[in-house]
Formats: structure tokens, sequence, C-alpha cells
């Protein structure tokens, strides 16, 4: 199987100083992979960060040049869109960890031609955002209109106003929490365990015998992908409906439900690394924002100036309402300018990436309101 | 029934009205947590008349997509359950607009709007007026009047009190009423002040503001 996706030179900037990470580690060369949109004004006051989310990448709104299809948030991201980019300079980068250009695993090793592979250190939702700052630095950006993300993109968005709470003045953490449950870890590890029993896993140096776990790859997409929806929304969809033989036929008959688990399957690996899907998700296993603080959530936005909306989905069973109601009730102990909001929606996790309209709605609000409150025409 | 699940709704000219008469008690520049707020309208007009930091907290989940739609910082929450994270002083004004009668525990809610603001401004209706006493007492049926429009079984409002209930309860607990009024339905102050006892009779609706004793 051709391992190698195409040779593809995504837009970037190279931190020779490079990145202390929070394992004790330090890379000795930084790669910041990153799409922008829209234009900075003069006074560098509308720049909007977004973060994306375990399996997405930088390309938020445009074609992808690995699949061919639109952007991710295409349906957000544009002018005269919620995050609307005749008014908003919109930045995206890839995550620390991440396979489309920014340093992890399926990169060049520090100092060296091979691959970190499974040697790349251990990194976390914070070393991520520590990433982004140097670029959000880079630009001579001072404070970030807005920090706006879904699922680990909001982890992101939690961390970023926690540690830099002063160059934030919006933040958005969509359909997010701010620790990862115990269910969360479960269905993650069952997706690392998938892919370190394919064989052509090769101890995590796949590559170097042209081959990629796409089996074990595609098995733990397979199961996120059960956690991104809902029984509502697989029902809709497909009901028990059977593709092909009406009659039992052992393996052969084919639900419509698992064909299309096995196309989410095959077309993610074409696009992802199987290290990667192993270093990120650890990352959000290891996430909890209370940690830091003795278990005090409310202390990680103590003094805050940020204004925050929190959003959840009613179906959402991934990262729950209940979650985004913890987070809005820490920022209350805080005294924090926060909306929160839940929207109806049957889609479950993944409706922060669908067509939803109060959703859309909500988020294209609440910018409004904070650009008038920062000033911004 | 869940008392919460549906705060009274009155007509909109008597919510303005309402909502008026609490924006005139509120100083300029102040910080402000309204509860129940609705489609927001109270917490826009103090920030965009006022300059106040206003917020909102409301049950009913379409009221906050509009708020939040309208850019007004407003969070999904009730009076019961979401007003203990808050620190303390938090706020110059915490306002209850004719929820107070609707939610579980009106006491607690009245000691935690006390605690994270420094005043706290109730308004309900008055259970005390002479056409909810008359019904009764000629009828032997709960009363339904404008203001009290839904029968006993369909009402949200698990705990109505009189003018007079409330004063008890704030010389109970030790909150200093600064100021209150009553008013009639087409929002005609009631020139009783002197006397609770006719404003208890005369009253539709009460307005109270409190601070810690």
């Amino acid at each position: 199987m051709d391992t190698a996706q195409p040779d593809i030179q995504h837009q970037h900037v190279s931190f020779d100083d490079g990145l202390m990470l929070e394992c004790g580690q330090t890379l000795a060369g930084l790669i910041v992979a990153y799409r922008t949109y829209g234009a900075l004004n003069a006074e560098k006051s509308n720049a909007i960060l977004i973060c994306h989310a375990l399996t997405g990448d930088q390309y938020v709104a445009e074609t992808h040049p690995v699949t061919g299809k639109g952007g991710w948030w295409d349906l957000v991201v544009g002018p005269g869109l919620p995050i609307d980019t005749t008014r908003f300079f919109v930045i995206c980068t890839n995550v620390l960890g991440g396979c489309m250009g920014s340093t992890g695993p399926r990169e060049a090793r520090d100092g060296t031609v091979g691959l970190w592979g499974t040697d790349f250190p251990p990194v976390t939702i914070k070393d991520m955002v520590s990433a982004q700052k140097r670029l959000i630095d880079h630009f001579g950006i001072a404070r970030l209109f807005a920090v706006v993300g879904g699922s680990m993109g909001g982890m992101q968005v939690l961390q970023w106003a926690s540690s830099y709470p002063d160059m934030v003045f919006a933040a958005v953490p969509i359909a997010t929490a701010a620790y990862h449950s115990a269910q969360n870890i479960a269905f993650n590890e069952v997706g690392r365990q998938s892919i370190f029993s394919d064989p052509d896993y090769a101890a995590g140096r796949y590559w170097e015998h042209d081959r990629i776990p796409a089996r074990g790859l595609a098995v733990a997409r397979m199961v996120a992908h059960i956690t991104y929806l809902s029984e509502e929304a697989l029902t809709r969809k497909f009901g028990r409906r059977v593709r092909g033989a009406q009659s039992i036929a052992g393996f052969a008959d084919m639900f419509e439900v698992e064909s299309y688990l096995r196309h989410q399957g095959s077309t993610f690996v074409r696009r992802f690394d199987a290290n990667s899907y192993l270093t990120i998700t650890r990352a959000t296993d290891y996430f909890d924002l209370a940690e830091e603080h003795g278990g005090d959530l409310a202390a990680a936005f103590k003094g805050t100036r940020t204004r925050f909306c929190l959003i959840s989905f009613s179906s959402d069973w991934l990262y729950p309402t209940a979650e985004s109601r913890a987070i809005a009730r820490a920022l209350n102990g805080a005294a924090a300018n926060v909306s929160f909001v839940e929207i109806a929606s049957d889609k479950g996790h993944d409706a922060f990436l669908l067509d939803e309209p109060d959703f859309h709605r909500a988020l294209q609000g609440f910018l409004s309101g904070c650009a008038e409150h920062a000033g911004l025409p | 029934m869940d008392a919460r699940a549906e705060p009274v709704r009155y007509v909109a000219k008597n919510m303005r009205l309402d909502l008026r008469l609490i924006a005139e008690m509120i100083e300029p520049g102040t910080r402000v947590l309204d509860i129940g707020s609705g489609d927001g309208t109270l917490i826009d007009h103090l920030y965009r008349t006022k300059g106040c930091d206003a917020r909102g907290i409301e049950i009913d989940m379409a009221e906050v997509t509009r708020s939040v739609v309208h850019g007004l910082p407003v969070m999904h929450g009730d009076a019961d359950s979401d007003l203990a994270q808050y620190p303390d002083g938090a706020f110059d004004y915490v306002v209850l607009s004719r929820t107070l009668q609707a939610v579980e525990r009106p006491r607690q809610v009245l000691a935690q709007m006390l605690r994270i603001g420094t005043r706290a401004l109730v308004s309900f209706p008055n259970f005390g007026h002479w056409q909810v006493r008359w019904q009764l007492l000629w009828s032997g049926r709960m009363p339904m009047t404008s203001v009290w429009a839904k029968p006993w079984h369909e009402t949200p409002n698990i705990h109505p009190c009189t003018i007079r209930d409330f004063f008890v309860l704030c010389a109970e607990e030790g909150y200093v009423v600064e100021k209150w009024l009553a008013v009639d339905e087409e929002g005609r102050r009631a020139p009783r002040r002197r006397s609770a006892a006719l404003a208890n009779l005369f009253g539709e609706q009460a307005l109270f503001q409190l601070r810690r004793g």
C-alpha cells in the first residue's frame, strides 16, 4: 500500500529556538503550519484564531490539498458567514503533533533525516496552545479578538483563555469539556489498541516498510465516528436498511450503517497518520484544565476579562451539555462574562460541523456583540 | 409539575412597564445580573442607555438563543440552581422580575441574590389584591385574574405571596427594604405608598429594592 501522502508544501513558519514541552523535553525546532483567511487590519485587532478538532486541520474554508474536498468549516468561515472573513482575519494552525505540516510524528526528527514516528514526545493541549502562541506572536498580534473551536478545538480555546487571558478578548468553546472523562479515554483507548494490533503498524515504524496500519486506523476511525453521531441520527440516516441481500447471508449481508462506517474508515486512512492519531488522542486524554489549579476550574479563570460563549448540542453524548454547563458554572465562579446556550439538534457531537442554523446565528450574534464591545467596525 | 419549565410571561405592554420601573432604580455603570432575563430587553436597555455590565440567566432555551443571537451575555440556567457558584458581591444589582413566585425555594433564592449582589430588585404579582381575595371568598375556587391567568393545575406559580407576606419575609431575614412600590396592571403607580395594607389590597404587582441588613 502506498504510504506517502502526496508531497504537499504546507504554508508554515519555522521557529529555530524550538519549544519546551510540558513533559520536560524540548523540541529543538518547531514548525507551525497554518492557513489564514481575510485581512489583518492596521491595528491588528481583528484576528480570530480557530482551533481544529482531533482529526481536523488548518484547511478550514478551502479545498483540502489531500482530499480535494471542501474545508471542514466551509459553512461557518467565509465572506458573510458567521465568522465573516470580510471583517475578521482568520488564522488556523495545524496542531502540534498533527500530520498536515506542523511538527509531529510524521515530520523529520530534530537534526536527522529520519521521521519522529513513535519517538515523538508526548504533547498536551497546553503544548499545542504554546505552539499556536508562537505563530500569533510572530504575526505581531498582541490580542486575539476571538479564539474559537469545537471538541478538541474547544479544549484549546479553554487553555488559551486560561493561560493567556489578556490575549483573548472573546472565547467560544463549542461542544467540549474541561477534562477528558473516563468514557472519553476509554473510546480513545479502543482506537489506539486497534492501531497497535494491526501487523502493518510495525511497532510504529511502518513507513520504513512502506506500509501503513490502514486496518487499525480505519477501525479506530469507525469507533470514533460512532461517538460523533447520535442514535437518533444513525436511525434517521440508516435505520436497519440493508444493501443487497435481503435474506440471512452471514457477513456478506451489509447493513447500510456498516457500509457507511467502512467508508469513513477507508477515506480517513488516506489523509491521516496513525502515529499522529495516537499522539493527539493521548493529548486529549491528558487534558484536565482544573488539575493545575488544585482541581478548582474556577481558579483557572480567576480575574478573567474574556467574554465567553459556551455552545453545546442536545444530542452530543461525547461532550454532553453537562460538561459545558460545568464550565459555565466555573466561569460564574470567576464572575466572568458568560453566554451559554444548548442548541437543539439530533446530529450528535458532529453537529458543530454541520448545517445548524441556530448554532450559526448564535455564533455570529455573539461575535458581533463582542465586536461592538471591542470597538471593531 | 416542574415549576421552572415555564416562567410566567406577561403581555409586552406590562413587561416593558415592569422593566422600565426596574431600570429606573439602577444606577449607571453598575454590574447587573438579571435572573429570568427573557428576551434580554432589560440587559440590552441597561447596557445601551446606562452603560451597565448587564448579564442574564434564562431557563427558556429559545429565549437564551434569541438573546445570544442578539449579542447579549445570557446563559441558560435558573434561579434555584445557578446562583450558588457566583462569588460574594459579584454584582451591584441582582434582578428577579416576576419569577419569585415560580421558583422552588424563594427564601434561598433571595438569600443568594443578596449574597452575590449588593442590592436585590424583586418584582412579583400580589396575591393579596382585592380581586383575588374576592374571587376566593365568593366562588370558593382558585382565583383567575389577568395577573393570575392560569388554572391552578397549570400554573408554574407554586409560591404566590402577598405584599405583606413579602414584608414579613424581609423582616425575618433581616433585609432592609430600601424602596418599594405597588402598581396596577396598567402601570399606574398606586398612591398608597404610606400604607402597605392598602397597597396589598389594590396593588396588582409589587417591586422591592432590598439590601442586606
